[in-house]
């Protein structure tokens, strides 16, 4: 089946999300959409997906015109789309999950589960995807998860494959594992349409390179292109990939986590007794797949989470027992790891924003007042000093993009009395230049002698910045290493397979 | 973004509930206008579709059209001119203290509105669906009633301890539901619902207690004494108006709770709280403190409404003296956008409500037709799509750059 995206426009309001946009899809072809986050290749794949409806241009399919006025109908014409967040009903089974929406029905009206096991069964042993048909979504893996939504789109024919983002949550196996299938469906007849801003991954797997920014096609790159200049084409000027780091100047032990065991909401062990140190002048970076207990144990440094037993410490005080507010005043920064929910209040400004956590006393309270004068000082020091893009300090925070309001977040926790710094993902969902400005801004505050934990996903994050790396799997930690660790190995430990 | 698979098959329809109730809490100026508005245009419609003249009018519409026309226009007229004659100002008085005696009497009916509706106010603020007032003005007029009938105390001293009596009163009433929710995650919803079931029954009790509240003399009817002549809210000018003290206490109120959410860092976490209590907590304040302060807080405004009634009164009081101010403190505080120029504006519309019902019925116009006015604002400011979709106005959205698309994606999926 082939595919053609005609001079596609979507407009929000003043805003030009998609701007006569064209590409077409060869069946059996894998043509990878590179571009920062808000540059439009969500929406344009929501226009694809009829989840919204172009201003101007059209689709074709084998040259025919088609207008889908939703979903439902761009299944229908055989396109599947699997989500960055995945549409699983969590205490169903595979097979239950699988024909949700279009269940097979016995004489009665009565469901067809065994005509839905089959059809799993089928496409599973067709594409070698290895999934039990009645194991619950809950238990499985990610990796197998994300399986689960390829099923569920060929299990409905679809002969267009658009892969939203599939690596984020992936261990660098399962992101193999992936690509692997990638190519048994291209071989197959599917074709792809593979979104995402990871390069390397572009690079391995696409025929075609298509990148957006700000909502044009800017240009088509051949999948031989280094990172290099893909990053520049996707940020439009000279990107440098490498954040430059001086040696590090260690001094004294600042951070000690002692065999800390933390539970989560449901009384599940997350941590599970790890101990490590840290020190002055030295950036930890805690690398692991996402929901291996990293959360959890920065949650338990900040004191928002019980520890149930172990012990933390900071430059001699034991920060075991203490609540939020001591753990800050003892000290410590937090850039948490959605700002969204606990770094930020949308509906206050940046001038609030950067006063969240100082209302308790100088330099922003006067007593038991604000000191706006004051406050609206610090805002403008800190807006200069980090480099926040925004039209003035009473924005509020919602409408600042990604990249402007995570500055916010690190202007505020570096700004204060500094011990200890914990980034966790500290870019995500960050624009290529605000991560090279954010990266240098905790190279420098490393240099500057703090001590400094980075948890990343991001395999390239940990390697640019740590001075060590310790991989968590499952609560625990596998082993610290070195930063010369080499990604192969790396990705072993995040599997849980000790060095 | 993290998300907790788990969460990910309900996010999208709690968080459309959380955004309409964040809408609703919020109140958008514009919107509240135009829902003002709109009630008072049906409330037109009501007049004119049930009056006799009128209907008989049209009956004969093809024998004098303009006749028919003009009777709608006078009983709309007459209507809410009455309204107008019994709230503001009375033209047809002589005197001038005939013609702004109206006024006076919507300040007076306003100023308990907006006390207890600064402290509904409050809770939405921070968050919290506080409907408790109508129990925390009950358990404030037993405070005040005691003091004010069983203890002899100077003038003046005896009047602000009576107050002080139905603020304390009232605010240990609001802490119970914020102790429930920090320590037991109970909903306030259904705590205050039950708290004012408790706390009728309470002052009901107390009033026949002949060694607490009931009065001298006094058999089974739950009723007091008269305040003290010492503990009694004076009036303010003088005997021909009824306008008395309470209204300064309101005013002080007013700019206490401006102070408090707008200039003081509590206002500051409060608000924190109220709209990201994960925020909140990540920044070291104790959210579920803040809950149990604010909610002692809101109810102390309460009480000061409470003792507004309970020390203005010439007779005896019984339990109808709360007279609906609690349940009317929420329309208030809706209507006032939580602001707190908001809540004066929409307490002194109901004040007006009040004090003009009785000239409306001495014109022939039933004074329900404000109930069904009033009922009828609240309802479209609680569904905001039905103002929007009267006056086609655009949906709101972060007008931003990135997060717009992805607003609108959203909007389609759900």
């Amino acid at each position: 089946m082939k595919l053609e995206l005609r001079n596609i426009t979507k407009r929000f309001g003043t805003l030009v999300a998609n701007d006569n946009i064209s590409l077409t899809l060869a069946p059996g072809e894998i043509l990878s959409l590179l571009g920062e986050n808000g540059a439009g290749k969500s929406t344009l794949m929501n226009v694809l997906y009829g989840l919204l409806q172009p201003d101007e241009g059209q689709i074709l399919i084998d040259d025919k015109e088609v207008k889908f006025s939703g979903p439902g109908e761009a299944m229908a014409a055989g396109i599947g789309m699997v989500h960055q967040h995945f549409m699983l009903i969590p205490v169903f089974t595979v097979a239950e999950n699988v024909v949700l929406g279009h269940e097979p029905t016995g004489k009665v009206g009565n469901l067809d589960l065994e005509a839905a096991r089959k059809l799993v069964k089928e496409i599973s042993d067709r594409f070698g995807f290895d999934i039990d048909p009645d194991a619950k979504i809950e238990d499985l893996p990610v990796g197998a998860q994300q399986r689960v939504e390829i099923i569920k789109s060929l299990a409905r024919d679809a002969r267009i494959l658009v892969l939203d983002e599939p690596t984020a949550v992936l261990t660098p196996q399962e992101t193999d594992e992936l690509m692997e299938i990638m190519r048994g469906l291209k071989a197959n007849g599917t074709s792809i349409i593979f979104i995402t801003h990871k390069l390397r991954e572009v690079q391995k797997v696409a025929d075609r390179i298509i990148v957006i920014r700000q909502g044009k096609v800017v240009s088509e790159a051949s999948p031989k292109a280094t990172a290099g200049e893909l990053a520049s084409l996707m940020v439009g000027r000279e990107v440098d990939l490498d954040t430059k780091k001086k040696a590090p100047k260690i001094g004294p032990e600042t951070l000690v986590v002692k065999d800390l065991t933390v539970l989560d909401d449901r009384n599940q062990q997350m941590v599970n007794g790890i101990s490590f140190s840290v020190h002055d002048g030295e950036i930890l970076a805690i690398a692991g797949v996402q929901g291996n207990g990293q959360t959890e144990l920065a949650e338990a440094i900040l004191g928002l989470r019980k520890i149930h037993s172990g012990s933390i410490e900071v430059a001699g005080q034991d920060l075991t027992k203490s609540n939020v507010r001591q753990v800050l005043e003892a000290g410590v920064g937090y850039i948490p790891e959605d700002r969204k929910k606990d770094g930020l209040v949308g509906q206050f400004s940046i001038a609030e924003n950067l006063m969240l956590d100082g209302s308790f006393g100088k330099p922003f309270a006067k007593g038991v007042q604000i000191d706006f004068a004051k406050r609206d000082e610090i805002a403008e020091k800190l807006i200069e000093e980090f480099d926040i893009r925004t039209p003035s300090k009473d924005t509020l925070a919602k409408q600042l993009s990604g990249g402007n309001q995570q500055k916010v977040v690190v202007a505020r926790e570096m700004s204060r009395d500094l011990k200890v710094l914990i980034a966790s993902q500290p870019t995500r969902g960050v624009d290529v230049g605000s991560i090279e400005f954010i990266h240098e801004q905790i190279v420098a505050a490393r240099d500057a002698g703090k001590t400094v934990v980075i948890i990343s996903t991001e395999l390239d994050e940990v390697l640019a910045l740590a001075d060590r790396i310790a991989v968590m799997y499952r609560g625990r930690i596998v082993g610290i290493v070195d930063a010369k660790t080499t990604r192969e190995k790396l990705g072993k430990m995040m599997a849980g397979i000790a060095a | 973004m993290r998300k907790k698979k788990e969460a990910e098959v309900t996010k999208p329809a709690q968080d459309k509930a959380t955004s309409v109730l964040h809408e609703i809490m919020a109140g958008d100026p514009v919107r509240i206008a135009l829902s003002v508005l709109l009630g008072f245009i049906i409330g037109a419609i009501f007049m004119v579709v049930f009056d006799k003249n009128v209907v008989k009018a049209w009956a004969d519409f093809g024998a004098d059209p303009n006749y028919a026309l003009s009777t709608v226009w006078w009983t709309i007229s007459d209507g809410y001119g009455a309204l107008f004659r019994g709230s503001i100002l009375n033209f047809n008085g002589d005197e001038f203290a005939t013609i702004i005696r109206p006024f006076t009497e919507t300040l007076r009916f306003a100023a308990p509105l907006i006390m207890a509706g600064l402290g509904v106010a409050l809770t939405f603020r921070v968050g919290l669906f506080n409907i408790g007032a109508t129990g925390q003005i009950l358990v404030g007029l037993a405070g005040a009633t005691f003091v004010s009938t069983r203890l002899e105390m100077p003038i003046i001293i005896h009047m602000l301890a009576s107050v002080f009596a139905a603020v304390l009163c009232a605010m240990l009433w609001g802490m119970i539901v914020g102790i429930l929710k920090a320590r037991t995650g109970a909903h306030e919803v259904i705590v205050t619902i039950m708290l004012n079931y408790v706390a009728l029954s309470l002052f009901t009790y107390l009033l026949r207690q002949p060694n607490l509240l009931l009065e001298e003399g006094g058999g089974g009817t739950p009723k007091s004494d008269r305040p003290d002549g010492t503990a009694r809210l004076g009036l303010l000018f003088g005997p021909e108006f009824q306008l008395h003290y309470g209204l300064i206490f309101a005013i002080l109120a007013v700019v206490f709770y401006w102070w408090l959410m707008e200039k003081s860092t509590f206002g500051f976490r409060f608000r924190m709280v109220g709209h990201n209590p994960s925020a909140a907590r990540a920044a070291g304040i104790k959210v579920e403190n803040t809950f149990v302060w604010a909610l002692a807080i809101s109810a102390g405004f309460s009480g000061l409404a409470a003792a507004n009634q309970g020390l203005s009164v010439d007779g005896g009081l019984t339990t109808s003296i709360e007279a609906g101010i609690g349940f009317d403190a929420i329309t208030v505080a809706l209507l006032g956008g939580s602001r707190a120029g908001g809540v004066v504006m929409a307490g002194l519309l109901f004040g007006a409500f009040k004090a003009g019902s009785s000239t409306m019925q001495v014109a022939g116009v039933s004074p329900e037709v404000l109930g069904v006015v009033k009922a009828l604002i609240v309802l479209f400011i609680a569904a905001p799509p039905i103002i929007r979709a009267f006056y086609r106005l655009p949906v709101p959205g972060p007008k931003v750059f990135e997060s717009a698309q992805k607003a609108k994606a959203a909007k389609v999926i759900k």
